[in-house]
């Protein structure tokens, strides 16, 4: 049983396939391993074992009908709280939504499971999306396999924990200013968020409708480009999603790319980032070269992160990532009036008003309640131009410093955050603190673009680094293929935790 | 922290959010909006005349659809996770007068 968890999603689906393995077996195996370690992980808000082990047995049937079987066929995944599903609860980790029952089921998630894939469960996230630890959940934080007194990263915190516990083969995850790529870094796998618009938000819960959008969380680049495949393309059912063909990721990725440009920013190379992982991206760069790629400077003025004189960070682009986020949350989040869905108090109340108001205190969280707040402030009348416009304007100079930095570069290649994992409660007194853990990733989302995270090292004392690609609009075949480069020239690959061996 | 916003002004903005503050977080709110308010002025150090706000990173207009009907929520469906109904309506205390 062992080897099982050890199989990628595309050598599961091809074992499958050949009948070298069923699909229940496959969904068994990490059931299992799901009970064995969930206690001290605490990856998952819902496990769906029986629905999962029947649509197993329906691949297994079909495979014996002599039925095509679709590209994900057998693959057991597990998919982000904040993803629509009409089976089970879609909660968000909030208890605004502890009990709810979404009445379709994401764009997303139904293609994977068009595709053949085994959905294992729904998994752990900072409420309603906000955070960058899991520990802003409002059930309960989820912990970091490879050292389970620390976060996992955030807000996709369960997602990773499970690919990275073994617990699923792959997950879904989302992202708005980090969320896939800085819990991927912090549990020592890859993570994808793809183009703005090349997946549907269909389903998705929304928090920053501008920034979000959903992507993979995966063991290898190989099994990212297959998931990609997947889920990317037009949904008419979000507007936003762009209507462009999907290349065929897996086809192409493991062609390296001839001449490939990469771009070091300057700027991520300050004195904010840890030395460790400082050093170890500079040996990836190295490992490019030595692989045939030409290593470029450029800038990115605006995404610049500086140390103040009392030592604490600071970025124009973390300020105006919050507050675009912010107020597209403020907005967003109105819609929970406990009157359609949703907790609403059981205090007697004296008007409409007071029953919005007492509803949302008791059903959201501090976080939630944060950036609620500060968004209906930034919106407000007086504030609007201070704040939210000249927020939009320096958005506008983040994308244009891309713009310019992909002239000379193919793909840029960043940290993924500023430190390896941190330890639960080390960040949680001070919410701008927490914010920073963002500062390498949030300015991508901003500019729309794509940003994969893969494992570039293992440090010191045993915690995995990530490095972050990324390329200009819908150049995610561009980042599979130069990932998968450096996979092939000797970077980590496939990282298991040493506390989650069978 | 030592730099904190107007308690009024917290209450005013948890007002306008529709979210009840006990007394307690509107101190803390106080605090910690402030800090956070502190860092987002760090923006205005920006020359951004005559630059294009954005709004959205990908550039669609007008996505038009036919207009087609197409599977909808039935009431049943609508309704399921209502905390309150009554028949096929969403039930809400009785509102009196105009409420602010």
């Amino acid at each position: 049983m062992t080897s099982i968890l050890d199989l990628s999603a595309v050598e599961l689906r091809d074992a499958i396939a050949c009948g070298e393995l069923s699909a229940v077996e496959a969904a068994r195996a990490y059931l299992d391993a799901i009970e064995r370690t969930e206690p001290r992980v605490q990856a998952f808000n819902e496990v769906h074992a029986d629905r999962a082990l029947a649509r197993a047995a329906q691949i297994d049937a079909d495979r014996a009908a002599g039925k095509p079987l679709g590209p994900l066929a057998g693959v057991p995944l597990a998919v982000k709280d904040n993803l629509c599903m009409t089976h089970g609860r879609t909660t968000c980790s909030s208890k605004m939504l502890a009990e709810f029952r979404a009445p379709y089921t994401a764009t997303a998630v139904a293609k994977l499971e068009d595709a053949g894939a085994v959905v294992l469960g729904k998994t752990n996230l900072d409420e309603f999306a906000m955070g960058s630890s899991t520990e802003n959940s409002g059930f309960r934080p989820t912990r970091n396999p490879w050292d389970l007194s620390r976060v996992p990263g955030g807000s996709s915190g369960g997602s990773a924990a499970a690919v990275a516990a073994r617990q699923c083969v792959a997950a879904l995850g989302s992202d708005t200013g980090g969320s896939i790529r800085q819990p991927a870094a912090f549990c020592g796998i890859v993570g994808l968020k793809p183009t703005y618009g090349r997946v549907s938000r269909f389903g998705l819960v929304a928090y920053g409708s501008s920034l979000d959008q959903i992507g993979p969380l995966t063991r290898d680049v190989t099994d990212a480009a297959l998931l990609t495949r997947a889920i990317a393309g037009h949904d008419r059912r979000d507007s936003t999603s762009v209507p462009r063909d999907v290349p065929d990721y897996l086809a192409s990725v493991n062609k390296p790319i001839e001449g490939l440009r990469v771009g070091l920013p300057g700027e991520f190379f300050s004195d904010a980032l840890d030395a460790e992982i400082g050093a170890a991206i500079r040996a990836a760069a190295g490992a490019y070269e030595s692989a045939g790629a030409k290593l470029v400077d450029v800038s990115l003025p605006h995404s610049r992160i500086d140390r103040d004189a009392d030592g604490k960070l600071s970025s124009y682009a973390v300020a105006c990532y919050y507050i675009v986020a912010m107020a597209e949350a403020s907005s967003n989040l109105a819609r929970y009036d406990g009157v359609h869905y949703g907790h609403r108090t059981a205090e007697k109340v004296e008007d409409i008003v007071e029953l919005f108001s007492r509803s949302r205190a008791e059903g959201f969280g501090p976080e939630v309640k944060r950036r609620i707040m500060l968004g209906s402030y930034t919106l407000s009348a007086g504030y609007y131009d201070a704040y939210y416009n000249k927020a939009l304007k320096v958005r506008r100079l983040i994308q244009n410093d891309f713009d310019r930095a992909f002239e000379a570069c193919d793909v840029i290649l960043a940290p993924a955050s500023p430190t390896p994992a941190f330890r639960l409660g080390e960040k949680t007194s001070d919410p701008l603190t927490m914010y920073l853990a963002d500062i390498y990733t949030i300015s991508v989302n901003l500019a729309g673009l794509p940003g994969l995270t893969v494992p570039a090292a293992l440090g010191r004392d045993g915690l995995p680094i990530g490095m972050q690609l990324i390329g200009p609009v819908f150049s995610e075949e561009t980042l599979f293929r130069a990932a998968r480069m450096y996979e092939q020239a000797g970077g980590v690959r496939r990282l298991t935790p040493p506390a989650m061996a069978p | 922290m030592s730099k904190t916003i107007d308690l009024d002004l917290v209450r005013h903005i948890g007002k306008l959010s529709r979210i009840a503050l006990s007394e307690q977080e509107v101190g803390t709110f106080a605090a910690q909006l402030a800090g956070i308010l502190e860092y987002f002025g760090k923006l205005q150090e920006l020359d951004t005349e005559g630059v294009e706000p954005m709004a959205h990173a990908v550039q669609l207009h007008n996505v038009l659809a036919d207009d087609t009907p197409g599977e909808s929520l039935t009431p049943e469906q609508a309704l399921a996770n209502a905390p309150d109904r009554d028949g096929d309506f969403f039930k809400v205390p009785k509102v009196i007068g105009d409420s602010q």
